[in-house]
């Protein structure tokens, strides 16, 4: 049981940028990007040992300015994306690069994991995502699974499809998609669906969810009003592949098909504030982690929207022995919807959560304040789901 | 001295100490107030002055043992005092007894010698009875002869009038003949037709039984055509003639089968042509027709003899279920709730005739199925006017919607709500009597079927109370929560004021409205409950269930409308390179003033609510100390760059000792909840919006500035004010992190700016 207890980690800075390092498969590993006006600020890679509970850290740092958004690369671990803010003459401006580490991050680690604020070394910049005609960039996504050569960058009304060439040191707009209407529009969020051979995009802008064709750059569908308030973020069902996932400030998780854009077909209404982040695990998608300004993270278990209804099917000759067959009787019982857990140990506004990419039963959550929590899907639920 | 004052005493309390001695020696000869010996074992103390086993020497010795020399006096004085007015209570006990008995013996003396005088008199009548007897016998015997003679004149008189009535009935009988009295003739006739019978062997009586004969066959003959006639004439008006010449023509003996399929075919063409015009034209109410048919079925039954009884049931089934089919399909057409009385009487007379026909025909199924027929009619305008209930409840809905609209502008505005909200509920109240009144019809006393079971019982609880009352209640709640649900998405249909205004609706019905409701409901209808029924305790729940619902729906949607104006002014501004405030906001002012307008609405609505105790005068000035103080020493963290984990360090302190704020959470039904859930809501949008921007110098000032004026004004409307102070100092904290040049300003010129307003 102790194994169960959350694992804390607290930055100097705030911080709102985390993800997983996606295409690390056998460490499990994250990445935060801090928020600090005043000082450089730093990109920490967290190493979580699961055997001692322990973390390691590593520091690099990143000059260019505050990091509103980070994205690991599926293909290079060492590649990743941050969007970030310069100021530069008391103007904002805002950017997306691509970065590799240096490559011998990890063994400087080893030396002196204590002082890693000693000496941190620089990322090394590849290529900017910048195009002056397309305005801020709010986010960048990378292909999900793909080779790493292509990235969409969210900048104000625009989606730009990147291609990175030359080992990633450039990068040239293939193709752009420009959201029109009245009023100064903006994307808030985006996801790359990972469905359909990668040629979908569903974005946010306000209160609207609209999908893109990323063949032709044309919307395909739109869901407007999807929340009563702005839209957070977005997450695609890694199985089923018209369904998604979104937060907003309307404090609610929806989950809908995309074929049917009229109603949603779940509605979560357990956060008490607004929701800015909705994920799904990548391998059991009936477990969705939200991240909530009301300073709590909740895990959901939405069995009934899930690839997997009824439970896992499981063949007899994959059990082991007799024993399990007992077991197994047991959780016949159709699960329902329900909450797991809901994680209190942050005290500021939660703004980002992520799974690990090697551990499915793992996750962090980034509060406001720099505190990075590490929980597991609790063990009771894992086997229930496994068995 | 001492007697004189006891006599005085004596005299003032005289009943009240008597009934006291009385008691007394009472007590001693052991008897309680009623005379009887006490049951509880008298006490064996020897030491109890009044106790049967009172021992004087060991009570002497204990009062020496025990008692001071006062003391002692002083018990000796009461005694003797107390051994006196005993003394004296005897005597006067004596006295009146021994009056008692000198009385007593006057009077029996007194009686002995007026039973004397009784006895010679009682001698005296018994003498005088015998000789009244005496002279009875003598008399009787004198007049025996002429008795016997009178009793036999009188019965040869008898006979010649009966002899003179046989000689003179041929003559009578042509005569009622001459003038159709059919009737008369035929009851003359069998008068006369046994003792015809008798005496026919005699010549004389013979001629007339022939006589008679003759004429009779004449009469049935005649009776047979107007039979004849009145079936081919078909009138209406001809049943009563017809059933009559069947009544004679069975009385005179004629086949009766016969006779009965003549009358059924006739009786059966007639109904249907009745059925017909019913069928042709429906509008009539269904009473009417009942009548005829009822009364034809009634003589119908009254004639036929037995054996035709099969005959007959058959013949009434088959009529009975057209005429009902063509009952209900007009029941049916009675749509309007108008006037319920109408109907009930209409239902009452068919039912009655039914029941009179149920007497008539004790097997038939006829009247059970009337019986169900007014079942039904009852359940279905039961139903018609639940919907009417319904549809009154959303109508009046939508005027007060309308009436919230339109004088939003005037200032008169904002007392409305009370006055909607009291006319609303006492419509909706007064809808539900007249209701209930329409519908009591049903069970009212002289109403023949409200006597069923099924009015009596399942009717009242399962009908009125279950499917009427409770059905609209349970309605009402639901529709008030669809407000929430629906509005939720579609960007507030619902004006804020209506949901409180029925948040206020639900509250105040489930605090009285409901159990007044249900009790009414039970009061008039007497309902006994058989089975199981909706309690109180749960529809209140559900009533405030749904009330709380409407509440947490208000405090979203008006924190809602303030926060979106809070966003649109933090997102919309160029923060870095913003000019040195001189001013509040003009947003700042203006979600002052709606939150003051709010906190007008709902306190017309809701009761104040309980405040955390604060500092009444001087939180305004908390403010000022709190901002130079606390707030100082958070800034100066911020700006020495060599610490900057204190930041964090200080913040984090600050949150483990405040509790954590839920922003969109459930809010308890007064005003001061109410205000606290749309101020939270709004403030915690300010600082998440702050957090999402960039700052330059004048930016924080602004903030600051914003900030500090808000809480001047904000900290009345809510619970905590400490809520307030730690939600703002949260947005300078977040808005200084988020500066690139925090500088933050004077807070006497921050004081000063917003006391300028």
């Amino acid at each position: 049981m102790e194994d169960d207890a959350p694992v804390i980690y607290g930055l100097e800075f705030q911080a709102r940028a985390l993800t997983a390092q996606t295409a690390e498969t056998d460490a499990i590993r994250f990445l935060v990007g801090t928020q600090s006006l005043k000082f450089d600020n730093q990109i920490h890679i967290i190493d979580f040992d699961d055997e001692n509970n322990i973390i390691n850290k590593n520091v690099l740092l990143h000059q260019a300015g505050e990091i509103w958004h980070i994205g690991a690369s599926p293909a290079d671990k060492a590649v990743l994306t941050t969007c970030y803010n310069k100021t530069s003459d008391s103007r904002l401006v805002s950017c997306a690069a691509v970065w590799r580490m240096p490559s011998d991050w990890e063994t400087g680690s080893h030396e002196s994991p204590d002082d890693s604020a000693h000496n941190p070394q620089t990322l090394e910049l590849l290529c900017r995502l910048d195009d002056s005609a397309h305005g801020n960039a709010a986010c960048v996504l990378w292909e999900p699974m793909g080779d790493g050569k292509r990235v969409i960058s969210l900048a104000d009304n625009n989606a730009l499809l990147w291609d990175l060439q030359e080992s990633s040191t450039q990068a040239t707009v293939s193709s752009t998609a420009t959201l029109e209407g009245k009023g100064q529009l903006k994307f808030t969020a985006g996801k790359w669906s990972p469905h359909h051979n990668c040629s979908q995009l569903a974005t946010a802008n306000d209160t609207a969810i609209r999908g893109w064709d990323l063949r032709t750059m044309s919307q395909i569908y739109c869901i407007e009003n999807a929340h009563g308030q702005l839209v957070r973020d977005l997450d695609f069902n890694p199985n089923r592949q018209y369904y998604l996932a979104s937060c907003g400030d309307d404090c609610k998780v929806k989950f809908w098909d995309v074929r049917n854009v009229q109603e949603p077909i779940k509605t979560l209404e357990e956060h008490s504030h607004w929701v800015w982040s909705v994920r799904y695990n990548h391998s059991h998608d009936q477990l969705v982690l939200t991240a909530s300004s009301d300073s709590r993270l909740i895990l959901s278990n939405m069995v009934s929207i899930s690839s997997e209804p009824f439970g896992h099917l499981v063949d007899d000759e994959e059990l082991s022995e007799g024993e399990d067959n007992h077991q197994e009787d047991k959780s016949k019982e159709p699960l329902k919807d329900s909450v797991v857990s809901t994680y209190e140990e942050h005290e500021d506004s939660v703004y980002a959560a992520e799974w690990s990419s090697a551990d499915p039963w793992l996750f962090a959550s980034l509060s406001y304040d720099g505190r990075l929590v590490i929980n597991r899907v609790p063990r009771a639920l894992k086997y229930r789901i496994l068995l | 001295m001492d007697g004189e004052a006891d006599g005085s005493v004596t005299v003032s309390e005289d009943s009240g100490r008597r009934r006291r001695v009385h008691g007394m020696l009472k007590l001693y000869y052991g008897l309680n107030e009623e005379g009887k010996t006490p049951e509880q074992p008298e006490s064996l103390d020897p030491c109890d002055i009044n106790g049967p086993h009172f021992d004087p020497e060991l009570y002497l010795n204990k009062l020496r043992r025990e008692c001071s020399l006062a003391e002692l006096m002083d018990q000796e004085t009461c005694m003797v005092k107390q051994i006196r007015s005993l003394d004296s209570d005897m005597q006067t006990l004596v006295y009146e007894n021994y009056n008692k008995f000198i009385s007593a013996t006057d009077t029996i003396r007194k009686m002995k010698n007026d039973f004397k005088k009784m006895e010679d008199e009682m001698d005296c009548l018994s003498a005088n009875m015998a000789a009244i007897t005496d002279f009875s016998a003598r008399i009787s015997g004198t007049l025996q002869d002429q008795h016997t003679q009178i009793t036999k004149l009188s019965g040869v008189h008898t006979l010649l009038r009966k002899l003179q009535f046989l000689f003179e009935l041929p003559a009578r009988l042509n005569k009622c003949l001459e003038l159709q009295a059919y009737a008369q003739a035929v009851s003359s006739h069998r008068r006369a037709r046994c003792v015809l019978q008798q005496y026919s062997h005699l010549p004389s009586f013979k001629g007339i039984q022939d006589d008679c004969h003759a004429i009779m066959d004449k009469l049935a003959q005649e009776l047979r055509q107007k039979i004849n006639v009145v079936v081919r004439m078909d009138g209406g008006s001809s049943a009563k003639d017809l059933s009559e010449c069947v009544e004679l023509l069975l009385q005179l003996d004629e086949p009766a089968e016969e006779l009965c399929d003549k009358f059924l075919s006739h009786a059966r063409s007639r109904l249907e042509s009745d059925l017909q015009g019913l069928e042709a034209e429906i509008r009539p109410y269904p009473s009417t027709s009942a009548l005829k048919d009822a009364s034809a079925r009634e003589l119908a039954s009254k004639n036929i003899p037995q054996m035709a009884n099969g005959k007959l049931h058959a013949f009434v089934d088959d009529l009975a279920a057209r005429y009902f089919s063509l009952v209900e399909r007009r029941i049916q057409e009675e749509k309007g709730v108008g006037d319920n009385s109408l109907l009930v009487r209409a239902l009452d007379r068919f039912h009655r005739r039914l029941q009179a026909v149920a007497k008539l025909l004790p097997g038939s199924a006829v009247p059970n199925q009337g019986t169900e027929i007014v079942i039904r009619a009852a359940t279905e305008r039961v139903k018609q006017y639940l919907c009417a209930l319904q549809s009154f409840y959303m109508d009046s809905l939508t005027d007060v919607r309308q009436a919230l609209a339109t004088p939003r502008l005037s200032v008169a505005g904002a007392s409305l709500a009370g006055e909607l909200l009291s006319s609303l509920s006492a419509s909706i109240l007064n809808q539900i009597k007249s209701v209930l009144a329409s519908v009591h019809l049903f069970t009212a006393k002289d109403i023949t079927f409200s006597n069923k079971p099924y009015f009596k019982g399942e009717f009242c609880s399962q009908g009125v109370r279950e499917s009427l009352v409770v059905s609209f209640i349970k309605f009402l709640c639901q529709s008030s929560r669809q407000f929430c649900e629906s509005a939720g998405d579609k960007g507030g249909s619902t004006p804020p004021a209506l949901l409180l205004l029925l948040s206020r609706l639900c509250l105040d019905y489930e605090t009285s409205t409901i159990s007044y409701i249900l009790t009414l409901t039970d009061e008039q209808f007497l309902v006994q409950h058989h089975s199981p029924v909706t309690p109180v305790t749960s529809l209140c729940a559900e009533a405030r269930e749904a009330a709380q619902k409407l509440l947490n729906h208000y405090v979203k949607v008006q924190g809602l409308i303030i926060s979106q104006m809070l966003r649109k002014s933090v997102e919309t501004r160029d923060w870095v390179n913003t000019i040195e405030p001189r001013n509040v906001r003009a947003v700042m002012k203006r979600v002052v003033e709606d939150t003051t307008s709010i906190d007008v609405q709902v306190g017309l609505l809701y009761e104040e609510g309980v405040r955390k105790a604060h500092s009444s005068d001087s939180s305004k000035r908390t403010f000022s100390v709190y901002s130079s103080s606390r707030q100082q020493a958070r800034y100066a963290a911020s700006y020495t760059p060599s610490a900057p984990m204190d930041t964090n360090l200080l913040s984090n302190i600050h949150k483990l000792f405040s509790e954590r704020i839920d922003i969109f959470s459930s809010v308890e039904f007064n005003k001061v909840s109410v205000m606290t859930g749309i101020i939270k809501i709004s403030l915690k949008t300010f600082l998440e919006c702050v957090r999402l921007r960039t700052f330059g110098r004048y930016g924080l000032q602004q903030i600051q500035v914003d900030c500090h004026y808000l809480q001047m004004y904000l900290w009345r409307f809510v619970s905590d004010e400490n809520l307030v102070h730690f939600l703002l100092d949260e947005i300078v904290g977040s808005s200084a992190h988020r500066c690139l040049d925090p500088a933050p300003m004077e807070q006497s010129v921050i004081e000063v700016i917003c006391e300028r307003g």
